[in-house]
């Protein structure tokens, strides 16, 4: 039974907008301070009964507060997201439209991409094909930093991948965009870009990494779980998220 | 089912509303035409629309205004009416009062005029800050330890400060509005533009 909106509620809401996206642990403890805050009552097993209560008030607006997994960590986190394009949501982007070219082509490499990664290199290379006014090359390297800092690409040694935040935001968009393309991860269903691949040729599913950690903890031999081929990538390691007790 | 892309397309209308001279009166003469609906107008307007129309256009407006406090401009309401409400204008005051309800309810943020002649709006928190950290850091900006200086100086001053001694009092504080600073950029054209424009 979800209980009416109070002012925890609020301050957690207040806070996602803020931060755009925050990981469930983190989640977890921003629940408690607001409730804390607020004197409310708080359960700490009910962390979606919170959540479903202020996502039934965001819904009008086309808002809601939606969960997803990391392709890192393997971690959930809860993203701030919209879910409609209306002309005022058109009129809100911080980017202009040579910048939003830029992304589009920086997601065209990375949905094509085997590995779901964009070097800054091809990155680059593509503001040269650009139909909106070109950026010159320090403008890109420019936006890319903004980008990362905006938490939509994360940066490893020069590789950009989609972060989790863009990935639970864009995910409606990039299935239908990119229907034919993008990878869709066999264990949860979800899109995959950062993932391991069959090489079985009459089979090819995907496993995202953490979900293949998971999928193959304890398995002394890994099968695919479609073919029944062993499954030939390295299987990593489960990563839990930081422990909870510090003394 | 229309898909959102979270960065679409910038209307840069909005955008350049901020420059002065032809554009700014173009906006007075918008906001003059626009007068205060009755409350019989309201109530006849409403009764021509279905709920959902009325909930929907709301919803706009509460995303207008979210967005504008997000870059820290105030809303005007010639800009309100002209880019979200519309054709709607017959009961504006039904969806300002209904955002502003939703304003308190949902999000715990108040919706005030800050200038009553030329009809503009901010959101302000209604909730009361709390003792103790949060336990997610909230993404600090730079430009607002730029900006409380400032505000600080013109208000050991009275109220009114003359440009020379902002730059001098930055420059003490190793600001230079000569030099392109590493984090503000030009920090003249932060002050004078962007800090005057988000008033």
């Amino acid at each position: 039974m979800s209980r009416q909106m109070g002012d925890s509620h609020r301050r957690f809401l207040q806070t996602m907008m803020a931060n755009g996206i925050v990981d469930e642990q983190g989640a977890r403890k921003l629940i408690a301070h607001c409730c804390e805050a607020s004197n409310a009552q708080h359960n700490p097993d009910k962390l979606d009964d919170f959540i479903e209560t202020i996502n039934l008030k965001l819904q009008p607006m086309f808002m809601q507060i939606t969960k997803g997994m990391s392709e890192d960590s393997g971690h959930q986190f809860y993203a701030l997201v919209n879910m409609a394009e209306t002309d005022v949501t058109r009129m809100s982007s911080d980017y202009a439209d040579n910048e939003l070219e830029l992304f589009r082509k920086t997601m065209d490499l990375i949905v094509c991409s085997e590995k779901g990664n964009a070097s800054s290199t091809d990155i680059l290379n593509s503001a040269d094909t650009m139909t909106t006014k070109k950026l010159k090359k320090s403008e890109t390297e420019h936006l890319l930093n903004r980008l990362v800092h905006d938490k939509w690409l994360n940066e490893k040694r020069g590789e950009y991948t989609l972060s989790t935040r863009c990935i639970i935001e864009m995910e409606p968009y990039i299935r239908t965009m990119y229907q034919d393309q993008v990878k869709v991860c066999h264990i949860c269903r979800n899109i995959a870009f950062q993932c391991q691949i069959c090489e079985n040729p009459a089979c090819g599913i995907k496993i995202h990494n953490p979900c293949v950690a998971r999928y193959y903890k304890g398995r002394a031999e890994p099968r695919c779980p479609a073919c029944d081929d062993f499954w030939p990538h390295e299987i990593p390691e489960v990563r839990r998220p930081k422990s909870q007790s510090r003394k | 089912m229309t898909q959102r892309k979270r960065m679409s397309n910038t209307q840069s209308s909005s955008q350049s509303k901020r420059a002065s001279g032809p554009a700014a009166t173009q906006e007075e003469e918008d906001d003059q035409t626009f007068t205060q609906p009755s409350t019989t107008q309201v109530q006849r307007g409403l009764e021509k629309l279905t709920p959902a129309q009325v909930d929907q256009k709301t919803a706009e407006v509460v995303q207008f205004f979210l967005v504008k406090d997000q870059k820290k401009i105030p809303v005007r309401r010639a800009d309100l009416v002209k880019h979200v409400v519309k054709e709607y204008r017959n009961i504006y005051p039904e969806i300002m009062k209904r955002a502003a309800r939703i304003f308190d309810q949902v999000f715990g943020l108040k919706m005030i005029e800050i200038d009553a002649k030329n009809h503009m709006y901010i959101l302000i928190n209604k909730l009361e800050t709390v003792e103790g950290a949060s336990p997610i850091a909230n993404p600090t900006n730079p430009k607002m330890g730029l900006l409380f200086v400032i505000l600080s100086v013109i208000f050991m001053k009275g109220g009114v400060v003359g440009e020379n001694l902002i730059w001098k009092t930055l420059k003490n504080l190793k600001v230079d509005v000569g030099e392109r600073h590493e984090e503000f950029g030009d920090v003249k054209k932060v002050v004078t533009d962007e800090f005057v424009r988000q008033r």
